[in-house]
């Protein structure tokens, strides 16, 4: 398959492809590995005039720990499987590392990114139930300036985010908690009760969803079985599946309701552990 | 535009629109029709070549991306009619039924011993994940990488810091 015809730049600073984000805002995509964008141009889904390659600009790759306020900064061209082998995310953020093993397949997880992907924004896409369920913040940088958009506010629709055609996404700053994570289930106990949770879904909606009322209920409790039971009803609830050819809503909702239960058992098993 | 990418050791330059796939590059412009072009969907790996000693789907890369890159394809492998370890483990272990998905199936598995002289099963297995066999054949697959594993074991031992290689038919 051959892509409709499209101009290429490949800028060597992030001042440039700003600069060339803003002259062609919307007829511009951005490709890091393009392991999403690529697919979507040989189908001819996207026929941008412009696709605007950042791969050659220099620091966006790192995975780095800020000390500040404990925080690891994912950059825009940390691919999945600098994700998958990062010693440091592995203890301390171990859900990211475990997600990225499932991501695609070895070949793919050698050029496609973290941001890439939760900015192609399918709602069947893991990394965008992660960083909802961490809570983490999306950093977008424009010539104007940076700003900071909370994953809850970042998925919009099917295909569809919070960015504007002028900016890029440079990082993804994932809080570290002092309890750990499994699924896309994050929680942090407090003398025993939860402290913080997050819960994201996928591929149960138009886009990546945050189980928002599981969370109010887990909130200040101590994680017993009939809580997290709760919790993982409540998960269900919330999850918008369609009837299709890979199941009935009612199946994919019981399935939400047994992965959710799994995952917050693991989650809290691994903050229990970590204190 | 032009692009230049270093294949099998050799700068190579094109004139290619910004819109040709790797695969194509490597097919049309190059005549080098050792790397396949299958499902066209980044699903199956036939179209594997290693980027920098990484494998990737050329079916699912804009060659002008690749500008200044170092690429192996299949016809890197062997030097001159001296078949690499990994190949010469596939022509012993029958690691080939149709062979249409082989030098994929090759090119992974040379990037896997590289990282990892000694795989388990295992891992060979999940390092293939992305690489399909239509035919079905991966015990023999495996088993392959297993041999080329332990022939490179052996000329390391035999001679070191000589690269791993034996002869076409080797071990008859």
């Amino acid at each position: 398959m051959l892509p409709a015809a499209f101009d290429y730049r490949a800028p060597a600073s992030l001042t440039e492809a700003l600069a060339i984000l803003k002259q062609h805002g919307d007829e511009a995509k951005v490709m890091a590995g393009g392991q999403s964008l690529i697919p979507l141009l040989k189908l001819r889904f996207s026929r941008p005039e412009l696709v605007v390659d950042i791969a050659r600009i220099p620091d966006l790759n790192t995975i780095k720990r800020e000390d500040a306020d404990g925080h690891f900064a994912i950059g825009a061209l940390a691919r999945h499987v600098d994700i998958e082998n990062s010693k440091e995310l592995a203890t301390a953020a171990p859900m990211l590392a475990e997600a990225a093993h499932w991501i695609a397949d070895p070949l793919v997880r050698n050029r496609g990114t973290l941001v890439g992907s939760i900015c192609h924004a399918d709602p069947a896409g893991d990394w965008g139930s992660v960083v909802l369920a961490f809570g983490a913040d999306i950093v977008a940088t424009s010539q104007s300036g940076q700003r900071v958009i909370h994953a809850q506010d970042f998925f919009q629709g099917p295909f569809t985010t919070a960015l504007n055609p002028d900016e890029i996404v440079t990082e993804v700053r994932i809080p570290v908690a002092k309890g750990h994570a499994g699924g896309a289930v994050q929680v942090e106990l407090d003398g025993g009760k939860i402290a913080k949770v997050g819960i994201g879904l996928t591929a149960v909606g138009d886009r990546n969803i945050k189980a928002a009322d599981a969370e109010r209920h887990l909130h200040g409790k101590e994680p017993t079985d009939a809580v997290i039971a709760e919790a993982a009803r409540l998960a269900a609830e919330t999850a918008e599946p369609k009837d299709d050819a890979r199941g009935s809503a009612a199946y994919k909702k019981d399935v939400v309701r047994v992965f959710v239960q799994r995952g917050l058992k693991t989650a809290v098993g691994r903050a229990r552990e970590a204190r | 535009m032009k692009v230049t990418i270093k294949v099998n050791g050799v700068e190579r330059t094109g004139d290619v629109e910004p819109r040709v796939l790797l695969v194509d590059f490597l097919r049309s412009n190059l005549r080098l029709t050792g790397t396949h072009n299958g499902c066209d969907t980044s699903s199956c790996g036939v179209c594997t070549v290693l980027v920098d000693g990484e494998p990737v789907k050329s079916c699912t890369a804009l060659a002008v991306q690749l500008e200044g890159r170092s690429i192996t394809t299949v016809e890197g492998l062997a030097q001159g009619a001296t078949l690499s370890a990994v190949q010469a483990g596939f022509h012993e272990e029958h690691g080939l039924q149709c062979g249409f998905c082989t030098p994929g199936m090759m090119l992974t598995g040379t990037a896997l011993l590289e990282r990892n002289p000694n795989p388990t099963e295992d891992e060979i297995r999940w390092a293939i994940s992305g690489n399909i066999c239509r035919c079905t054949g991966y015990m023999n697959i495996v088993k392959a990488i297993q041999h080329a594993a332990k022939v490179r074991a052996e000329a390391a031992a035999a001679k070191p810091g000589v690269p791993a290689t034996v002869g076409a038919g080797g071990g008859e």
